[in-house]
Formats: structure tokens, C-alpha cells, sequence
């Protein structure tokens, strides 16, 4: 049973020795700050390109299209660091909070789509039903409309947030500890690479597998209303 | 009530209302007859605006309100529709869909309006249906909740948009007897259907409109048993066999 203790010693080197798992508890922690707040954020800049992008004005128009359009033509990595070292450059906030703002807006980009489309998916008739009740355009949109197209868009925006997650791996980049810099701190200091970047993979797995478990039973609750 | 003067209304280049004049009296039965396509919808649409007419004028009350600066919502407000496809909030119970509008729009508490939607839930025969979604009721269930969800704003004018063509032929009946009680409360209505029957029955004036015009206008008496219209004779031929 060589390969076993074999096994065993590397994983002692790797995450119990000298407290490496504090490293990457530590790094979890990083992963799901940046990732919620990014998603949260998203959202509400998603929401707002998306009205923009719906509206009849045409500057507004314009707006959400130029920013969908240099989000999505621009990688991550890039953003990332142009929010990081150009944009927040001489604001000193927390690092894991300027990451989060730029995770936000490259997730922002994406979910507009899925905005826009899930309020093009509600039928017209269900607008003009509330307008015909005397309800402004706002008060048909918040009260009718959205929560249509939130039910119907939900599966779609619990994906973008699985990517989002996974998406944060490079915050490394800009000097903050995740999941993966974790990870390759300890192949660095082990001179190990199976150990950390397999673990590495089990953690964000295990993290992702929860995540999808979670949107699952929310998703169940908003369908209620579709029983027969 | 309600006066339209030279009302004319195209989608591109199609001219679906030619020029319409028309008064509505308080507690007029008006049901609208004639063939597909000749502008029964858009007629009523035009009512309260959900579609803008392109000229003319829609009087309400004594208020014109197809001109810039009106508070469209204050008018629709006053006015009661109901499609073709229902159009129940498919994400809200029965009794949610009765109250949205009166709690939203202040004219009920919560309280009140759930009482009223108690009573307008009685009125239609569905009072069981309170905490129901609409994808749990019949087509036929979910047109009288919609009329009930009308109702619940208190409106002075009822328009109905052929409510019962999407229906199947057992359920035709329960929403039209709604509609009936409702006529006989005094609500003024304005109704785009099929339904000869109903238009001989409860109608207080028939008109039978044809490419955009209104043809002929008169009481079920004089439409039914003694049209003047070739074209109103030809369509009554068809669909009364």
C-alpha cells in the first residue's frame, strides 16, 4: 500500500502542514465575497442596461449597446486589471472589493441579455392588461412584467452566476488570495503539483455542486404557480 | 359617455379605421358585429388607448383624451377591459389579480380591496377560486375572474374585446350570463363579439362595422330581423343559420 501513504504524505504536506488549510479557508472565503457581491452588483447593473437597452430613448439605447459590446468584446483578465490598476488605481479601498466591482460589470454585460430577453418573453397581453387596469408603464413593469420574466430567466441567471464563480479564479492577478492563488501558493512552497491543483478543482466543484443544489430548490419555489 | 369623431387608425399601410363618429350613452349595451378584419378590435382599442388613433377625436366624459398631456391612466382607470386571451397575471392567485390595481393605485386598502374581490368573487361564481392560480382554472373560470378583476376598479364603462371566441362552447355560457347580470346592473358596455345571440339578447344597439366603417346601427330588432346594409345582410346570411 505504497501509493497510499504516498497519498497520505503529500496531502499532510500540502494542507496540513505548516496550516496550509488556513491558506485555503481563507482563499474559500475570498472566492464567495467576490463572487456575491459581483453577482449581487451584476444583477442591479444587469437590470439597469437591460432597461436601457428595452427603452424607446435612443441615448439610452446607445449606452447599453456600446456597453455590451466592449464587456463582451474585452476579456475578463483585461477588465479585471483595468478596474484594478487604472480606474481604482488611487482608491484605497479592500482589494477584494475593487475585484468584485470589476467582476460586476463584466458580469453586468451578460446579464442584461438575460434580462432583456426574459421581459421579451412575457406576452404583450399581460402589459397591456395591466395598462388597461390604469397602471403606469413603471407600476406594470414592477408589479406584472418582472416577475414574469425573473421566473423565467431565473435557470439562465443561476448559469451566469456558476460562471461568475469560476470566473474569479484570476482575481490572483491582481494580488488577492482565492481558491486557485491558494492553490498555487502551496504548489509553489511544495514544489507538489497534483495535491494543490486537484484539490483546488475538488474545492471549486464541491463549491459549484452546492451552488446548483441551492438555485435548484429556489427555482421549485418560484414555479408554484405553474401547478395544474 | 363616450363621443368618436372621424376616428382613423393604419398599422403601416393598412387602413383599418376609415372614419368613425359614434356616441355612447350612460347604460348603453353597445355590441359591435361584423367579419374578421373589419376593425371591431381596433375600434374598441382605441377606447382607451391602448392602440393611438392616427386622427380624430375620443371624448370621455366630457374630456378629450387622444391629445398630449392627458393622464391616460386616470381614464383607463375609469374604463374596464377584457380580452380575448384573458390576460389573467399568471404569477398571482386569483384574489391577487382582483386587488393589484385598486391597492396599487390607492383606491382601496388591502382590507377593502379584498372584501370587494369577496364579493366580485361571488358575483361570478367562483368564490372558492380566491387562492387558486390562473394555470389551475378553465378558460371559461379564467374570463370571469377577469371581468372580476375589472369590476374591482369600479369602472363606469365596461369594454369587452371578443371575451368568449377563445373559449371552448361549454364555457361560452357562465361568462356570458356574467356578462348579462353586468348589463342589467346599468354598466355602460361596449362589446366586440361574435355571439349573435347575446347581441339580440342584451345589446341596447348593434353596430355592424365593415372595412373600417360602421355600416349600419340600430336596435337588435332593426340590425337582426330588418338590416337595411346589403353588406350587413350578406355578413347576418353567414353567420345566422
Amino acid at each position: 500500500m505504497t501509493w497510499l501513504d504516498d497519498f497520505q504524505n503529500t496531502f499532510y504536506k500540502c494542507f496540513i502542514k505548516d496550516d496550509r488549510y488556513m491558506l485555503m479557508l481563507d482563499g474559500i472565503g475570498v472566492t464567495i465575497k467576490v463572487a456575491l457581491l459581483a453577482a449581487f452588483m451584476g444583477i442591479i447593473i444587469g437590470f439597469l442596461i437591460a432597461l436601457c437597452n428595452l427603452s424607446r430613448k435612443k441615448p439610452l439605447n446607445l449606452i447599453g449597446k456600446v456597453y455590451t459590446d466592449v464587456i463582451r468584446g474585452t476579456p475578463s483578465v483585461t477588465q479585471l486589471m483595468i478596474v484594478y490598476f487604472v480606474i481604482f488605481a488611487s482608491v484605497h479601498w479592500e482589494k477584494w472589493i475593487i475585484a468584485a466591482i470589476a467582476f460586476s460589470i463584466n458580469s453586468g454585460a451578460y446579464v442584461s441579455e438575460i434580462i432583456r430577453a426574459g421581459i421579451l418573453s412575457v406576452d404583450n397581453g399581460q402589459t397591456e392588461a395591466g395598462r388597461s387596469l390604469g397602471l403606469n408603464a413603471k407600476q406594470t413593469m414592477i408589479s406584472i412584467v418582472i416577475p414574469q420574466a425573473m421566473k423565467n430567466i431565473f435557470p439562465a441567471l443561476g448559469n451566469e452566476f456558476i460562471t461568475l464563480v469560476k470566473e474569479t479564479a484570476i482575481v490572483g492577478y491582481v494580488g488577492l488570495v482565492d481558491i486557485q492563488k491558494a492553490g498555487d501558493f502551496i504548489k509553489s512552497a511544495t514544489y507538489e503539483a497534483f495535491m494543490p491543483l486537484i484539490g483546488t478543482a475538488v474545492i471549486y466543484f464541491v463549491l459549484i455542486k452546492l451552488l446548483t443544489l441551492g438555485l435548484a430548490k429556489v427555482e421549485s419555489g418560484l414555479r408554484k404557480s405553474d401547478v395544474r | 359617455m363616450i363621443d368618436v369623431k372621424h376616428l382613423k387608425k393604419s398599422f403601416n399601410d393598412l387602413e383599418v379605421l376609415s372614419d368613425i363618429n359614434e356616441t355612447i350613452d350612460e347604460g348603453e349595451v353597445v355590441v359591435v358585429i361584423g367579419p374578421s378584419g373589419s376593425g371591431k378590435s381596433t375600434f374598441l382599442r382605441c377606447l382607451n388607448l391602448l392602440e393611438t388613433p392616427d386622427d380624430g377625436e375620443v371624448w370621455v366624459d366630457g374630456e378629450q383624451i387622444n391629445v398630449p398631456g392627458i393622464d391616460v391612466n386616470k381614464v383607463r382607470q375609469k374604463m374596464g377591459m377584457v380580452f380575448q386571451h384573458f390576460n389573467l397575471f399568471p404569477h398571482l392567485t386569483v384574489m391577487e389579480n382582483i386587488t393589484l390595481a385598486p391597492v396599487k393605485l390607492g383606491k382601496l386598502t388591502k382590507e377593502e380591496a379584498v372584501k370587494k374581490g369577496e364579493e366580485l368573487l361571488a358575483t361570478v361564481g367562483l368564490s372558492e377560486k380566491a387562492d387558486a392560480y390562473p394555470a389551475q382554472l378553465s378558460g371559461g373560470q379564467k374570463q370571469r375572474i377577469a371581468i372580476a378583476r375589472s369590476l374591482a376598479m369600479e369602472p363606469e364603462i365596461m369594454l369587452f374585446d371578443e371575451p368568449t371566441s377563445a373559449l371552448d362552447p361549454e364555457m361560452v355560457g357562465d361568462v356570458l350570463d356574467v356578462m348579462k347580470k353586468l348589463a342589467k346592473s346599468g354598466m355602460t358596455m361596449v362589446v366586440v363579439t361574435h355571439e349573435m345571440g347575446f347581441a339580440k339578447e342584451v345589446g341596447t344597439r348593434i353596430l355592424f362595422m365593415d372595412g373600417g366603417l360602421v355600416m349600419e346601427s340600430g336596435t337588435p330588432e332593426q340590425i337582426f330581423d330588418d338590416p337595411q346594409n346589403e353588406r350587413t345582410k350578406l355578413f347576418l346570411s353567414k353567420v345566422l343559420k
